[in-house]
């Protein structure tokens, strides 16, 4: 048993509890950047958003700004996008190509190695001054597992594939998706604020048990598209079987049979009798590629993974990597985008495209009903003195599989993060 | 509204007018019909306004059926996120429009700047700012929507959080 301010955890009276101060106090967001944010592997881009030489992408990772780009020398790089004299950001753009970044305050420059190749008047300086030390600034560590470009601020942490653990079996399925092993991020993200805690977010991504009352527009409209949506087996709550998992270090999964279609490679009838060859030669080369065991396992399953603390890869009606950080207690921001295996043809991007909108974004048919619910937990929350402690004991009574509708992989989550913000350091 | 003379810019800015109001108003179905059996709802991701649907990701893609689903979908209390129904009033204006070339029937873009309010209890004012790129088309004496493509001016959604109702 462990018991502390924030989670309690009683497995032999088979209790779960979040305190809900920590969906609610600015002291405990404070803490959180330090201790979560600012010790785990971070989200901060992928390999594909910066094929060529040159390219960059700007961001911000963890409230800071950064630059993601691809050096002289074709390596992926993260600078901290600030100049090292007077802190002004370097490279003002979204994204581009370019030789280096200026900062247009005093002029200085770096090549896009990251070093510093220009200073005006450089005279003026003292002898201790020493350019060569000035380059750009990186995060303690910069890693990458099949395209994902993680970085850490921590320059302790364990590697990147120690710290992804069980998380990377779920990775390699959707990657599995490509021919070649490649996949890309499309062209177009959706940027939007929610007013509710972040960590809310982290629940809700993998969260089956809200599906049936929060979606019921989206099940009825996938119904009136034709798709078969069967009656819930015995003790079950969704039309196909799922489980939760937890991967190690905070990571959990829900691994669903598929009932709602998959771009690779399930058709439903909501992709349009045009597209059932398209699918169908998906399906094949999968099966060729993979053997027909290891292709029913990337086709006919779908799995919201969280990779703690803050990063989503949804593999459903599409695959959606989404990411989000806190801005207040009591907001966040999110960014998604889609992936895609590279090469795919125009009729199955068409299709993919079109899948991910039937559910997913600020315009979809369910994501909107998501943000409607996390913000009125958010504000049920102002409620949190008398109300300290939500309930998450789903499944607790139950030797062995967990469902996705019972709330193991929520506890893993929370878990790990009760442990870190334990941490006296 | 029947179009019996020749098209001109007020005409188009009726048009624009009286879909502000039945929007406005959440008079979906009388929406639907001002649309042609072929329209589009398109609204591009902030980022990428240049970018191709079925290329590129969208907030919104709609072809016709999938503007009759959305429409379905509002109209149910169960889409929570416009339940109760956001509270919208759309300001239209710089409507301008000419003569499409190079199509099968005569076809006309109409554009037109708008601001769209959007209020939630306990919300606060979010703003939609943006400019209409339509398309319009004169069938049995009405004049409909044959596309209507949408692009909001902010860098990213941010704080206007969503597009549930329709822009």
């Amino acid at each position: 048993m462990s018991f502390d301010k924030y989670v309690r955890n009683e497995p032999e009276n088979q209790n779960f509890q979040v305190n809900r101060r920590a969906l609610v106090e600015q002291e405990v967001l404070d803490e959180e950047m330090k201790k979560v944010f600012d010790k785990c592997w971070i989200y901060a881009g992928h390999e594909s958003e910066i094929k060529n030489k040159g390219d960059f992408k700007t961001r911000n990772v963890c409230g800071r700004p950064i630059i993601l780009c691809r050096d002289a020398n074709e390596k992926i790089r993260v600078y901290l996008n600030v100049c090292m004299h007077r802190a002004a950001v370097v490279c003002r753009e979204p994204e581009g190509n370019s030789k280096g970044f200026f900062c247009f305050y005093h002029g200085w420059s770096y090549n896009i190695n990251g070093e510093l190749d220009g200073v005006p008047g450089k005279a003026s300086y003292p002898p201790s001054f020493d350019q060569s030390k000035l380059g750009l600034a990186e995060p303690a560590q910069v890693d990458s597992y099949k395209g994902f470009v993680f970085i850490t601020f921590n320059p302790e942490a364990p590697s990147l594939v120690d710290y992804l653990a069980g998380a990377k079996e779920y990775i390699d399925l959707i990657v599995d998706q490509s021919p070649d092993g490649k996949m890309e991020v499309l062209e177009g993200t959706q940027e939007y604020d929610m007013k509710a805690n972040w960590k809310l977010l982290v629940e809700n991504s993998f969260d089956d048990y809200h599906l049936i009352t929060t979606h019921s527009t989206w099940l009825n409209f996938m119904k009136r598209s034709g798709v078969e949506i069967k009656k819930p087996e015995k003790g079950h709550l969704m039309p196909s079987h799922g489980v939760g998992k937890a991967l190690g270090n905070g990571h959990a999964v829900i691994d669903n049979v598929n009932f709602r279609g998959r771009p690779v490679a399930k058709w439903i009838p909501l992709y349009g009798e045009a597209a059932k060859p398209v699918i169908d030669n998906i399906r094949k080369e999968l099966v060729d590629r993979l053997g027909e065991e290891r292709a029913t396992r990337v086709a006919d399953t779908n799995r919201n993974l969280v990779v703690f603390p803050n990063l989503v890869l949804n593999d459903g009606s599409a695959v959606t990597i989404r990411t989000f950080f806190p801005v207040a207690p009591n907001r966040m921001h999110v960014t998604a985008w889609a992936l895609a295996p590279e090469n795919e043809s125009p009729e199955a991007r068409a299709v993919r495209l079109d899948s991910f909108l039937t559910f997913y974004g600020p315009g979809g048919f369910a994501t909107p009903d998501d943000v409607e619910a996390l913000e009125s937990v958010q504000k049920g929350m102002a409620t949190y003195k008398e109300v300290e402690w939500s309930v998450m004991s789903r499944g607790m009574a139950k030797e062995g599989e967990q469902l996705n509708t019972d709330e193991l992989h929520l506890r893993a989550f929370w878990l790990r993060w009760s442990e870190l913000m334990a941490d006296q350091k | 509204m029947n179009i019996t003379g020749e098209i001109t810019r007020s005409v188009v800015e009726d048009l624009f007018y009286h879909e502000a109001f039945l929007l406005d108003n959440w008079r979906l179905d009388d929406w639907l019909m001002l649309l042609t059996e072929d329209c589009t709802y398109q609204v591009p991701s902030n980022d990428a306004p240049q970018s191709q649907s079925g290329q590129a990701l969208y907030l919104i893609a709609d072809d016709r059926r999938r503007i009759t689903e959305r429409v379905t979908r509002l109209k149910d209390k169960n889409a929570h996120s416009e339940f109760p129904h956001s509270r919208t009033r759309r300001i239209i204006g710089n409507v301008q429009f000419c003569e499409l070339i190079d199509t099968s029937e005569p076809t006309y873009s109409a554009h037109a700047n708008f601001i769209i309010y959007r209020h939630r209890r306990d919300g606060d004012i979010r703003a939609y700012v943006g400019r209409y790129e339509n398309e319009v088309k004169k069938l049995n004496n009405q004049l409909l929507f044959s596309k209507r493509k949408v692009y909001l001016d902010a860098y990213e959604l941010g704080a206007m959080g969503l597009v549930s109702f329709i822009l």
